[in-house]
């Protein structure tokens, strides 16, 4: 709508607090115009505080919120250009899906309002159903019929509250695509909340992973998946073994560092700054599994870690391997079912990965932080 | 379907699973009688204390005759000219009164309502139970007291006569003089007190359903608060008002005891004429007479009404 090149949505120093309980603490967010952003984190992180805030249904208790240069904080929610696509949908039961869609056109007087709902409705394609009422629809018909209410009145901001958390597995794989699609389409700034780490991966360009009201990392999902900042973001966002670690020396690009007596190596950029016990952190997937005594293939120059299977799992795309370490943690391996041959239980196995697969993580923090809320919600979904 | 139960000559043909076929056998012959059974103490009740006594009173108002003489059926359709030229006023007057008392009711009742149901959370109940309290006194006491309320030495007249509320009364006629009471205003206040919780209940019940996602949705698409209630709010409680301004208007157009304790003769009601017409003149014929024309009158009025609010429209 706004003809500035700048329609950005920013939140300074936004908190939100309930007499004793922080929901939102001192947020700091730039969202590009234009991109689909996702709000990611367990349930209780003030990710969907965060967006009512953003859609003027909740106020901050301290900071503002912009959109480009002008500051939305004391706006009410009638009067900002920020549409939501709610959990439940929120579809109003005594109008018609037309009239639904058009509301908001209605109520800002717009002149061909059913022309632009019906647009809308054929961009979810689902112009044929325009005449029937809310609750004659099925969930995912209902779900594409709130987005085109938002849409169709072409806001600064989208915002989409868990949109998918109440349809199927298959339906929500579709939806994800569908609603990529239709961002790529209209260009409208999208801020997607969920506590589906896949879903916001598939789906975003940008992910802000929240927990407990502050802010983790942000990032484009590679970078948040490669090279996490925090022990949370590296448990949330997929899974991760930590090993407790020493740095020894840094020579050039390459740091070497201990860990149990074994000595691995990490690249320099990877480390953090000055602190000599960190968490060395691994994905599954990096590690290659090959049996104690044969012939090396590929893991020339790579790290190598000695230990035995202990538990062996075969999901057809890849077995899971669980292998206790000398000291008696247990790393997961993920190994792709690309022919090489599997390893049975008990057989004691080399593990090796290439340095720069490696990330570093400040020791201070928990190394399990993240990881039962994921398990958590997963379960859940 | 072939299992080991299947024994004996082979069968050609389409096979019928003997379990489905025993299922289905005895629903096609066997007659259910639970939801006649069901239906048997409240149609038997209805027959003895409806429809009886309806058609007794059809009967009754086309007799003509005496209480010490007899009645007899003659047919006399004259009964309902003679009553309807002579009180036509008298309809006109409840349909009046309880059409006042109804919009009254619903405008008190309806943010009571809502506040109710949507806004107080736990002492919801509490509400509930304070907006029933009235009725552990009966409709008679309830009434009565309104004449102390009213009085001309109390403090609601006092208060009315000190901020000329009196002489605006006086000039829309609802009042004749100074008082308050004995007039059209205490008939009507009467009404829409006794009436309010049946307006308040219907009202809450459809107002509590109301998902509170939709009006934020609605404030969310660009809808003022006062959208937000006629273009939501509003339609979606439909259905309680409907329920509500009936649950009021019907008894309210029938009521006796409201136009006798609070007003004066200038505002008899039906009600109080039907009344008077059994139990003192004892013109029977007269009596049942208007009785039908007044269930008539509601009929028609509750028809055409909930024609045109569409309730229909709104399950």
């Amino acid at each position: 709508m706004t003809e500035k090149t700048s329609g950005d949505l920013r939140l300074t120093n936004v908190t939100k607090t309930y007499d004793t309980f922080t929901a939102v603490d001192q947020l700091d967010l730039v969202i590009p115009r234009g991109s689909f952003f996702a709000l990611l984190g367990p349930s209780g992180c003030g990710k969907t505080t965060t967006l009512r805030m953003v859609a003027g249904l909740d106020q901050p208790t301290i900071g503002q919120i912009w959109i480009g240069d002008k500051d939305i904080t004391d706006t009410k929610a009638y009067q900002r250009n920020v549409n939501t696509v709610f959990q439940n949908y929120a579809l109003f039961p005594h109008l018609s899906i037309i009239d639904n869609v058009a509301f908001g056109l209605r109520r800002r007087k717009v002149s061909d309002h059913k022309a632009k709902a019906m647009e809308a409705l054929e961009l979810v394609q689902l112009a044929h159903i325009a005449k029937k009422k809310p609750g004659q629809l099925s969930g995912g018909m209902q779900q594409r019929v709130a987005l085109a209410r938002a849409i169709v009145n072409r806001p600064d901001v989208l915002l989409l509250d868990e949109p998918l958390g109440a349809l199927d597995l298959k339906l929500r794989r579709q939806m994800q695509i569908e609603l990529k699609v239709i961002q790529s389409e209209v260009g409208l700034t999208f801020v997607h909340v969920t506590h589906d780490q896949e879903e916001a991966m598939t789906m975003a360009d940008t992910i802000a992973v929240m927990n407990g009201g502050r802010l983790e990392q942000v990032g484009d999902p590679a970078t948040l998946y490669e090279n996490p900042k925090s022990t949370f973001v590296a448990n949330f966002l997929g899974q991760s073994n930590l090993l407790e670690a020493t740095v020894k020396s840094r020579t050039g690009s390459i740091a070497e560092l201990d860990v149990h007596g074994v000595s691995l190596r990490l690249p320099v950029d990877r480390l953090v700054n000055g602190a000599s016990s960190v968490w060395l952190g691994v994905r599954p997937e990096k590690l290659r599994l090959v049996a104690a005594g044969s012939t090396n293939d590929g893991t020339g120059e790579s790290n190598r870690l000695t230990g035995v299977v202990t538990d062996a799992s075969f999901t057809g795309l890849a077995t899971n391997y669980l292998v206790r370490l000398p000291w008696g943690q247990e790393l997961m391996v993920v190994q792709q079912n690309d022919g090489t041959a599997r390893v049975a239980a008990g057989a004691p196995v080399t593990l090796g990965w290439a340095p720069e697969h490696g990330f570093a993580l400040d020791a201070k923090q928990d190394a399990h932080a993240g990881a039962q809320d994921q398990a958590d919600d997963s379960g859940a979904a | 379907m072939i299992g080991p139960m299947v024994t004996g000559p082979m069968v050609t043909g389409p096979m019928v699973d003997p379990a489905q076929a025993a299922l289905s056998e005895p629903r096609r012959t066997r007659f259910n009688f639970t939801p006649y059974l069901l239906l048997l103490p409240g149609m038997a009740w209805l027959v003895v204390f409806f429809v009886v006594p309806t058609l007794s009173l059809a009967s009754q108002s086309l007799q003509t005759g005496n209480v010490e003489t007899g009645y007899s059926l003659t047919w006399h359709f004259q009964t309902y000219g003679d009553a309807l030229s002579r009180f036509w006023p008298h309809f006109a007057r409840s349909i009046g009164f309880a059409g006042s008392a109804t919009v009254l009711t619903l405008i008190f009742a309806y943010p009571l309502a809502y506040f109710i149901a949507q806004k107080v959370g736990r002492w919801k109940n509490f509400l509930l139970v304070l907006v029933i309290a009235p009725f552990f006194t009966s409709f008679l006491i309830r009434t009565l007291a309104w004449q102390t309320i009213l009085t001309d030495n109390g403090p609601v007249a006092g208060l009315a006569r000190s901020t000329h509320l009196t002489d605006l009364l006086q000039w829309v006629h609802l009042t004749n003089n100074d008082s308050l009471m004995n007039s059209r205003f205490a008939v009507i206040c009467g009404l829409t007190y006794n009436f309010l919780p049946f307006m308040i209940l219907p009202l809450y019940a459809s107002l509590e359903r109301l998902d509170h996602s939709l009006i934020e949705a609605a404030g969310d698409l660009y809808a003022s608060p006062i959208q937000t209630f006629w273009k939501v709010t509003w339609p979606l409680s439909l259905p309680g008002v409907v329920g509500g301004t009936l649950l009021t208007f019907i008894p309210a157009a029938g009521d006796f005891i409201n136009s006798r304790l609070l007003g004066n003769t200038q505002t008899v009601m039906i009600g109080q004429v039907i009344d008077s017409e059994f139990l003192r003149v004892q013109d029977y014929s007269t009596a049942a007479a208007l009785s039908f024309v007044l269930m008539l009158i509601i009929v028609v009025i509750v028809a055409v009404y909930v024609r045109r609010a569409g309730t229909e429209e709104l399950v």
